[in-house]
């Protein structure tokens, strides 16, 4: 449970609604867009979605306040589900993401603190956790109680700055810090363990000083469990590799490597509405 | 007006001494100081900061990638980090770095370099960087400033504590002359120091070059030559209105730097004076090259950086008015 007894901020059923209708969206802006990375956005939509509605205090009334949590976005790339699950917080309205992409809109192809809610430019790969090993640093030397997490991509693993900012983290005992790894396997060219294998993932950060659990990064429950757990051990980083599928939710996009940063056809989109609207159905009728 | 007899040696001092004085100034006076290093405390002359503010110096191993990236997340707490290492690890090996988490977010990290140029000396061309100044001044928002001596270095390195946005300090390894003001009086950012007023030839210099200047303007001086001697500690934002009133007097230019003439000062001031008031301009500098071994005083001549080269280049300037 959040904080101890508190209960839950929603339900886990609510949270896989959630899912979907943000799967949805990232859909919906991607096909008026004609651009953006659809199998990244997909996998780490659950991600997403239970930092921002269940683990993270941050929200657009705090965002200026010193005690927020703070949230970089290593794999910057998967833009999509991040501008959907802001615009879902109320950091801007929705419909500003109909300039998608668009010349002269902030709302562009990887995070930038143009966008309200964002906090740290990023697109470059292998940024995020050397920037949050700095944040942690900070709110340790402030005797601050906020927390710094980071979602990267397993593709993005084999650049050498993340092993340095690991070593560091551990060397200075930053429990105030969660890395996460979405872990789907894929990457722009083939299989991650093709272009450039880092398996065993766990050894490794274990190696590096850091305290390791791994979930289904698809699966709200674990993720939920798992967030709730941190910091895993005390004086030890945290770092959460998330198993999850490229394309999550469509059937035709899951596992297949075209969807990196394909964009769907009318058909293949209503095709994808239609499985999702089935999916939302089925929770529907789920009891709590 | 300044003239060149008032321009006194007070001692012989490195400037990367500057920095840690000034540093630990800046820590004394503010609180949100932090310096970072990657394994380089000693050559930067870090100890009185690590001795009085140990929980504000972080150590991050020989890992400037690393180190660039925890600074940007440093200001993300208000914190001013002061990142120290060579000039060439400073820059070169970490662009990427610097140009996503620090420049692109405009974040107040102070990127402090020493041993920089040919007079780090024995080391050679791997540690010699001759580019920095260019890489640094092309990334939007970055401040460069390149102090020419210990007490300017020391103001420098105070004042961008104040500063706001990413900032560029270069400075170097070897004793230099010491002769600006003791208290940095004469120090502003963006501001280039007007240091001996002339008619004949306008010599803008930064960093140990700037002395290379003086001694140039003295032998000029005896030769009947008037030159106007401009220190350019800041070579972006560059004082254009300083470079066009001179040049519009004196009708020619030297530029002279530790450094590659292709993207350095000469090149700031050569577009200023295309756009304003073009005139006569000789680039002392090296000429497209790596360094090599050897005393700072060798490796000036051999490279063509020193006084008489300066003096040579001021006659064909003139001569070509």
């Amino acid at each position: 449970m959040v904080n101890g007894s508190n209960a839950f901020k929603m339900t886990s059923k609510e949270l896989k609604l959630k899912s979907v209708e943000y799967r949805k969206k990232i859909l919906k802006y991607i096909l008026q867009a004609k651009a953006g990375h659809t199998g990244g956005s997909l996998s780490a939509t659950d991600i997403l979605n239970v930092l921002y509605n269940d683990v993270l205090n941050v929200s657009p009334e705090n965002f200026a306040s010193p005690d927020r949590d703070r949230y970089v976005q290593s794999k910057g790339h998967c833009v999509e589900a991040l501008f959907v699950v802001l615009a879902d917080q109320g950091f801007f309205p929705e419909e500003e993401l109909n300039t998608l992409c668009k010349y002269q809109s902030h709302y562009i192809g990887h995070p930038t603190r143009k966008v309200k809610g964002v906090e740290q430019n990023t697109g470059a790969l292998g940024h995020g956790l050397p920037i949050c090993v700095g944040t942690a640093i900070a709110a340790k030397l402030d005797n601050k109680a906020y927390r710094v997490f980071t979602l990267m991509g397993d593709g993005e693993l084999p650049e050498g700055s993340n092993w340095e900012a690991a070593l560091s983290a551990a060397h200075y005992k930053l429990d105030n810090l969660c890395a996460i790894i979405d872990k789907n396997s894929l990457q722009i060219t083939a299989a991650t363990s093709d272009v450039m294998n880092t398996d065993p993932l766990d050894e490794k950060w274990k190696a590096f000083g850091w305290a390791v659990k791994e979930v289904n990064g698809n699966d709200i429950e674990e993720l939920r469990t798992a967030f709730n757990s941190l910091p895993f051990e005390k004086g030890k980083p945290s770092v959460i590799i998330a198993h999850t599928t490229k394309g999550k939710g469509v059937s035709f996009m899951e596992n297949e490597l075209k969807w990196h940063h394909g964009v769907p056809s009318k058909e293949q989109y209503e095709q994808a509405m239609e499985e999702l609207d089935a999916e939302r159905i089925n929770l529907e009728r789920l009891s709590n | 007006m300044p003239q060149l007899s008032d321009i006194v040696v007070q001692n012989e001092k490195e400037t990367r001494g500057g920095f840690g004085e000034g540093i630990y100034e800046a820590g004394k006076r503010n609180p949100k100081v932090v310096a970072l290093t990657a394994d380089l405390a000693g050559s930067l002359k870090l100890g009185p900061f690590i001795k009085d503010f140990p929980e504000r110096f972080v150590q991050v191993g020989i890992a400037e990638a690393n180190m660039m990236g925890i600074a940007a997340g440093l200001t993300i707490g208000g914190y001013i980090p002061y990142t120290t290492t060579f000039a060439n690890f400073s820059t070169g090996r970490v662009y990427d770095q610097i140009r996503q988490s620090i420049a692109y977010s405009h974040k107040n990290v102070k990127i402090c370099a020493s041993h920089a140029g040919l007079t780090l000396g024995e080391d050679g061309a791997t540690h010699q960087i001759l580019e920095d100044i260019g890489l640094m001044k092309m990334l939007p928002g970055m401040t460069v400033i390149v102090p020419c001596d210990f007490n300017q270095t020391k103001a420098a390195t105070m004042a961008i504590a104040d500063y706001e946005g990413p900032v560029y300090l270069r400075f170097g390894r070897p004793k230099w002359p010491n002769f600006t003001a003791e208290d940095g009086s004469d120090f502003v950012i963006g501001k280039a120091q007007l240091l001996a007023e002339g008619t004949d030839v306008s010599i803008f210099a930064c960093g140990h070059l700037v002395w290379k200047a003086i001694e140039a303007a003295r032998t000029l001086q005896a030769e009947g030559i008037a030159a106007e001697v401009i220190n350019i500690h800041t070579i972006k934002p560059l004082d254009s209105e300083a470079i066009i009133a001179s040049i519009s007097k004196t009708g020619c230019a030297v530029t002279a730097e530790e450094h590659n003439v292709l993207g350095g000062l000469g090149d700031s001031v050569a577009q200023v004076a295309a756009r304003n008031k073009p005139v006569p301009i000789e680039f002392v500098g090296t000429n497209d090259t790596f360094g090599e071994s050897g005393k700072p005083a060798d490796l000036l001549k051999k490279y063509g950086l020193d006084a008489p080269n300066i003096v040579a280049a001021a006659k064909k300037a003139i001569a070509r008015k």
